[in-house]
């Protein structure tokens, strides 16, 4: 008697340390059914996904509270390895294919057909030689089943990344008694017209009896595959529909969901819309996990821009490829100038700062003291603060203190004095010394990417005010990169929101939920209600 | 189009070919006949290359190229030591050491691949450091231990009126076991070849009875030898292989390894060695035991590389006790780069190949030195510096391909 549910996970709870990021979320998927799960970075996705895989990481940090229901039986999910024994699969968003491999060989990975031999009878199954043939025939029909004609002798080497998304479908469905399938983010480099296949062919598998769990950030996507959807929000469980008792708009609006008031509030004036400080024009950015495909838009003077997006979208990578920290095409004008791209140092000496998202490894020298960190960019690529002998240079200790005292009063740096190591202060602390290195800098255009990250509430306050106070006071151009919508809210002119290494539109602070929401899965806010409309 | 490829086979092949060119140079000047160089070449290719055959498992497991075979060897010593204190002499004695070898070096194969494990990406260093650090405890073991505390009765195996084991080990005595497996059968090279062809034509032909080859492959097979055997009736080729005279065992246990590194390649086992050396977080995504799979790679590369070692002191009727290990890693290492294997890729075929033109080129160069510069040690010195040269180059080609593979994704 099979239950109502494959699987059920009741009041999952997970914390790491005093951080709880999963808080009594629920989840129930019926047989063959496409159950989308959706929410923004941090909304608890991959930590359920982790719990329900039994990973390692979850196990290390003290397990998780609540529990998980396999065909209506409470189920203990010790390792992958027993998630994948009780019929559990996963389409990874990176593959986890074997390039050197054929299709065969990769489908059937450790899980090979064999034939016993003479050395294995004395040595055991290991030696046992393979028996291509039975695999091939098996990996046949599963790529039949996925609607691939390709040979199965093929090399994965080369295959086009449509193909390899559809032979790790067929890998897992080639598993016996697969049950349930994960699907994350399974669309995000195919073509649409591979999409449209990758949804044809999980309807065609679900309607075998197999559930599949679809994580995507595409909301037309959901609309058109799924039967139900599980929407998460900051650790907690947002929302539970049906797909006829839903729509885009109504999705959007669940994902983003206005987590209480701003964190700073900040008198409105009307946007800066004088001189253009910076226009960026098809800016493409190789960065490894946040590339940007050609990118322009236009920076005020005065104003405070913020650039939104889920993680992986490419928004981290604009300020990281103006700044020409990773490989970069493209036009970038500075105060009608154009900037020579290639080289970080031109970059900074052209009066651009910015303040890195990666703060312990790029931004700061832990081991070094405060003023040192302050004056580094400053004493590197502009020779301030130095005092020259002929061809030698020595610190001007005396200015250094001076700026670095006066930074630490400004920004309000809590530490023992100037001469305390970087490492030893708190997060935000180390925040505001990234900022003031910066500063220290003059420069007439600053970025900062993810200044809140990892830092508590009222560190994340500070470090907001000293941006709006440089803005205001200083009249400084600021452009501020933040997986936080409701800090770029907060605190932005206006906000453009990236995805999928493009920047889908420009929307003002006060636009809906909805419209950021759907923003951030690709769909222009507009066009959609024109379509709505027509 | 076909230009391009042209210049990525010489790319491809660079060290290869450099290789050759030296040989064929190095041949001209050092005035030796052909007949003493290939009698030489048969000579060193029976007792390297199987040795070299060794490292080729963890190249495909994506260890690079195992340096800490010289613990291997080590292993293959002490078993060597002990069988000449016992007086086991002849096949008898080549025996037991290689089934002493067996424990021995699995277990610092074992060690050496859990130790690795901990440095995954940098196993060549690993293997090369741990090579030198075991040869501290090497040196402790054979200058104290053994002929201190462990008494050893045999004449000339402890230096008198001193302590420890004598600089070189005698194999050639009664106690020895010299050409233990060389002597088992000797053919002059005609005899040789008529035997292995009509082996080679015999095997295809019952494997076209058992359907497991087709006719075409089976007539290649056939054809192949029977060339090779007409070939040999020229006075002129069978000059050039006159003086040699093949060990016939030697080298039917190299063929062995050869079907062993192939037939391994085709089970269970030998996918989870492909698999984890393209990429480890693949594998492990399949439920294949990552460290465990690189620690057997390690143990039977070790393990490999003592019967390599027994194989050569027979070869040599003696060894220095205290130095015939510390190149082992680094030649046989060399060798197989110069065969075209990368620290990523390896074939027996590539093996083969890179034993031959290394062993050449170290024939060649003592005395091309000579005529050159008026001294062989020129020679000689120019010999150690290109196994370096040649590793070093190795590394650097690979590094730049990986380069170019990322620019061109």
């Amino acid at each position: 008697m099979a239950a109502e549910y494959i699987l059920e996970m009741k009041n999952i709870t997970k914390k790491y340390g005093e951080n709880t990021v999963l808080s009594d979320v629920s989840l129930k998927i019926r047989p063959g059914e496409i159950h989308a799960l959706l929410g923004e970075n941090g909304a608890g996705k991959s930590t359920l996904m982790n719990v329900l895989f039994g990973m390692p990481v979850i196990h290390a940090t003290g397990g998780f509270g609540g529990e998980v229901l396999l065909d209506g039986q409470k189920t203990m999910i010790a390792s992958p390895h027993d998630a994948m024994t009780r019929g559990i699969g996963m389409v990874h968003q990176e593959f986890m294919l074997l390039p050197g491999f054929s299709i065969t060989e990769n489908i059937k990975l450790n899980r090979e057909i064999t034939r016993p031999n003479v050395v294995s009878r004395v040595l055991g199954k290991s030696l046992e030689t393979l028996d291509m043939h039975a695999m091939s025939h098996d990996a046949r029909s599963a790529l039949d089943s996925v609607g691939m004609s390709i040979d199965e002798y093929t090399r994965v080497h080369g295959l086009p990344v449509g193909y390899m998304q559809f032979v790790e479908i067929a890998r897992e469905i080639d598993k016996t008694g697969v049950k349930l399938l994960v699907f994350d983010e399974p669309t995000a480099v195919l073509t649409e017209s591979e999409a449209t296949q990758l949804i044809s062919v999980m309807k065609d598998i679900a309607s075998k009896g197999i559930a599949i769990i679809f994580i995507t950030h595409r909301l037309d996507e959901v609309m058109a595959a799924a039967n139900a959807i599980t929407i998460l929000r900051d650790g907690k469980l947002a929302a539970v529909r049906q797909i006829e008792e839903t729509s885009l708009v109504d999705l959007a609006e669940l994902m983003i969901g206005r987590k209480g008031e701003g964190v700073v509030s900040v008198a409105s004036r009307p946007a800066p819309h004088g001189k253009v400080a910076m226009r960026v024009k098809d800016l493409v950015v190789d960065m490894p996990g946040e590339e940007v495909k050609g990118v322009s838009f236009d920076v005020f003077e005065g104003e405070i821009l913020g650039i939104g997006g889920l993680a992986g979208q490419g928004k981290i990578g604009i300020p990281n490829g103006v700044m020409s920290l990773y490989p970069n095409e493209g036009t970038i004008e500075l105060f009608g100038e154009t900037l020579k791209l290639g080289n970080a140092g031109d970059a900074l000496r052209s009066g651009i700062a910015m303040v890195s998202e990666d703060r312990k490894g790029v931004g700061l020298l832990l081991d070094q003291s405060i003023e040192d960190n302050i004056v580094f960019n400053a004493m590197q690529i502009k020779g301030e603060y130095l005092m020259k002998f002929g061809p030698f240079t020595n610190k001007n200790d005396a200015a250094i203190r001076a700026v670095a005292l006066r930074m630490i009063k400004e920004l309000d740096i809590r530490c023992f004095g100037p001469t305390q190591h970087a490492g030893t202060l708190s997060g935000g602390n180390q925040q505001k010394v990234c900022i003031a290195r910066a500063l220290a800098m003059n420069p007439k255009f600053l970025f900062v990417s993810e200044p809140t990250r990892g830092i508590d509430i009222g560190a994340k306050r500070l470090v907001l005010e000293t941006l709006v106070k440089l803005n205001r006071e200083r009249g400084m151009t600021i452009v501020m990169v933040s997986s936080e919508l409701q800090e770029l809210r907060s605190i932005s002119d206006r906000i453009a929101i990236v995805s999928e290494g493009k920047l889908v539109d420009i929307l003002d602070p006060n636009a809906s939920d909805a419209d950021f929401g759907l923003a951030m899965s690709g769909i222009k806010p507009g066009e959609h209600k024109q379509k709505g409309e027509n | 189009m076909a230009k391009k490829n042209m210049g990525e086979i010489l790319r491809n092949n660079a060290v290869t070919i450099m290789f050759i060119l030296l040989c064929l140079g190095g041949l001209a000047v050092s005035g030796q006949t052909v007949p003493y160089v290939v009698y030489e070449l048969f000579g060193r290719l029976s007792r390297n290359a199987f040795l070299v055959l060794a490292l080729i498992i963890p190249i495909v497991a994506g260890m690079g190229i195992n340096f800490a075979v010289t613990i291997g060897a080590m292993a293959a010593q002490i078993s060597a030591l002990w069988v000449v204190e016992w007086g086991i002499s002849g096949v008898g004695g080549f025996v037991t050491a290689a089934l002493m070898t067996v424990p021995l070096a699995a277990f610092f194969g074992f060690l050496i691949g859990k130790l690795l494990n901990k440095m995954k990406g940098q196993e060549m260093i690993g293997g090369m450091i741990l090579g030198y650090f075991a040869n501290g405890l090497y040196q402790l073991l054979f200058l104290f231990i053994f002929g201190n505390l462990i008494p050893l009765k045999a004449p000339g195996l402890v230096i008198m009126g001193s302590t420890g084991v004598a600089n070189t080990i005698d194999l050639s005595t009664g106690r020895g076991f010299k050409y233990a497996l060389d002597g088992m059968w000797k053919l002059p090279f005609g005899q040789a070849l008529y035997v292995v062809c009509g082996a080679v034509a015999v095997v295809a032909i019952i494997a076209l009875l058992l359907k497991k080859m087709t006719a075409k492959q089976t007539g290649v097979y056939v054809g192949v030898a029977a060339v090779l055997c007409l070939l040999y009736q020229i006075p002129a080729v069978a000059a050039i292989f006159a003086m040699v005279n093949v060990p016939m065992v030697t080298f039917m246990i190299v063929g062995l390894l050869c079907l062993f590194n192939v037939g391994i390649m085709k089970t269970r086992l030998g996918q989870q060695f492909r698999a984890v050396g393209q990429n480890r977080t693949v594998a492990n995504a399949a439920g294949i035991n990552v460290d465990k799979v690189r620690v057997i790679a390690i143990m039977i590369s070790t393990v490999l590389a003592g019967w390599g070692q027994l194989i050569f002191v027979q070869n040599m009727g003696s060894f220095q006790t205290y130095g015939a290990h510390e190149q082992v890693g680094l030649y046989a290492g060399a060798a197989i780069l110069v065969g075209g294997a990368s620290i990523k890729r390896a074939t027996n075929k590539q093996a083969l190949l890179g034993c031959i033109l290394f062993h050449l080129l170290f024939i060649v160069a003592p005395s091309a030195g000579k005529n050159l510069f008026g001294d062989a040690a020129i020679g000689e010195y120019f010999r150690v510096f290109v196994s370096y040269g040649v590793i070093a180059m190795a590394l650097v080609m690979h590094a730049w391909g990986s380069v170019k593979k990322k620019k061109k994704a």
